[in-house]
């Protein structure tokens, strides 16, 4: 009964741990909108711009990682399930 | 559904060191790398007749150019190891394609090269500031930043281990949940067909394809790229600092 309640816990907390998805996405979004909108404006940086943008959206894509290995970590490696 | 969120196999153990599934694969890599490396560079001319030494060419001049526009000049001789990082990454998140398990959907790979970025970070600012110096900018602005400037420095190596591994990782997650699910949904239906330890669902044909796509090919290239891309990042700026 206590695993089932633990279990179903971390479950539930992994889910939530994913709503962090919700920040980077909204970054990235914004990022990539404003590369684009800077590529049309000068057509000749495409280069320069695109290669910005991929090294800060890989740093906005942090948290979300982040937040993917505490999910990870809670279904299929749990910590919690050990001190019972 | 067993083994979506397990390491990596034990394939054979040597006393107490347990060779797995990770270390095999980078085996069978570096042999594919050595040997394209001896084929593509077989028999080189000044004005290239064949095509495959065209397409060295390229490999090293995009190499070359990469490293150019991101460290300069000064800090060609990192040619060779941004190469060598963005090859094995490449093939590392690849070799899923053709069954294997990602060398890079291991925490241990990423980390490893996560911390040989670091020492090189590490190196860089020690030989442009001193020690004294390196020891001193910790404390850059004001003293009592210190703590904060430790955690930025740990956290560094950490991102790049955590981000190459979890975007490999969770590619692999999801396509593994994918198959399960459309293994459900075919036994539902009663498209799937067992014989013995084979079996075979209907809806498992093509449609991972799909998914396959953007998180076996197009994630792997972007993250190798992007990997040696903060490597060089990092780095550079590290040289240039003081």
């Amino acid at each position: 009964m206590e695993k089932a309640i633990v279990l179903g816990c971390s479950a539930v907390g992994a889910g939530l741990a994913m709503i962090a998805g919700i920040g980077p996405g909204i970054g990235e979004g914004y990022a990539v909108g404003k590369t684009i909108e800077a590529i049309a404006r000068q057509p000749e940086a495409k280069g320069d711009c695109t290669r910005t943008m991929f090294i800060g959206v890989a740093m906005a894509e942090s948290t979300g990682i982040y937040a993917f290995v505490v999910a990870l970590i809670l279904m299929f490696a749990n910590p919690f399930i050990g001190k019972l | 559904m067993d083994g979506i969120g397990q390491g990596p196999k034990v394939v054979f153990e040597i006393g107490p060191i347990r060779i797995t599934e990770t270390v095999v694969t980078g085996w069978i890599i570096i042999v594919a790398v050595l040997l394209l490396c001896l084929f593509l560079t077989k028999g080189l001319k000044k004005i290239p007749d064949k095509k495959r030494q065209i397409v060295a060419e390229m490999f090293v001049k995009f190499v070359n150019g990469l490293v150019r526009d991101n460290m300069g000049p000064k800090m060609m001789y990192y040619a060779p190891y941004i190469a060598t990082l963005l090859v094995f990454a490449l093939l590392g998140a690849l070799v899923s394609m053709i069954g294997l398990r990602s060398m890079t959907a291991d925490i241990n790979v990423t980390g490893t090269w996560a911390l040989m970025t670091f020492a090189l970070i590490t190196f860089h600012k020690i030989k442009a500031n001193g020690f004294g110096g390196y020891l001193k900018s910790f404390g850059q602005p004001v003293a009592f930043i210190l703590p904060l400037n430790l955690v930025s420095e740990v956290a560094t190596p950490a991102s790049m281990a955590f981000r190459l591994f979890g975007n490999v990782a969770g590619g692999m997650v999801i396509t593994s949940l994918l198959y399960g699910a459309l293994a459900g949904l075919s036994q539902a239906v009663g498209l799937s067909f067992a014989a013995g330890s084979w079996g075979f669902s209907v809806f498992q044909v093509g449609i991972p394809a799909v998914l396959s796509v953007y998180f076996d090919l197009f994630s792997g290239c972007i993250q190798a790229y992007i990997f040696s891309m903060l490597t060089m990042v990092n780095v550079s700026s590290a040289a240039e600092e003081g």
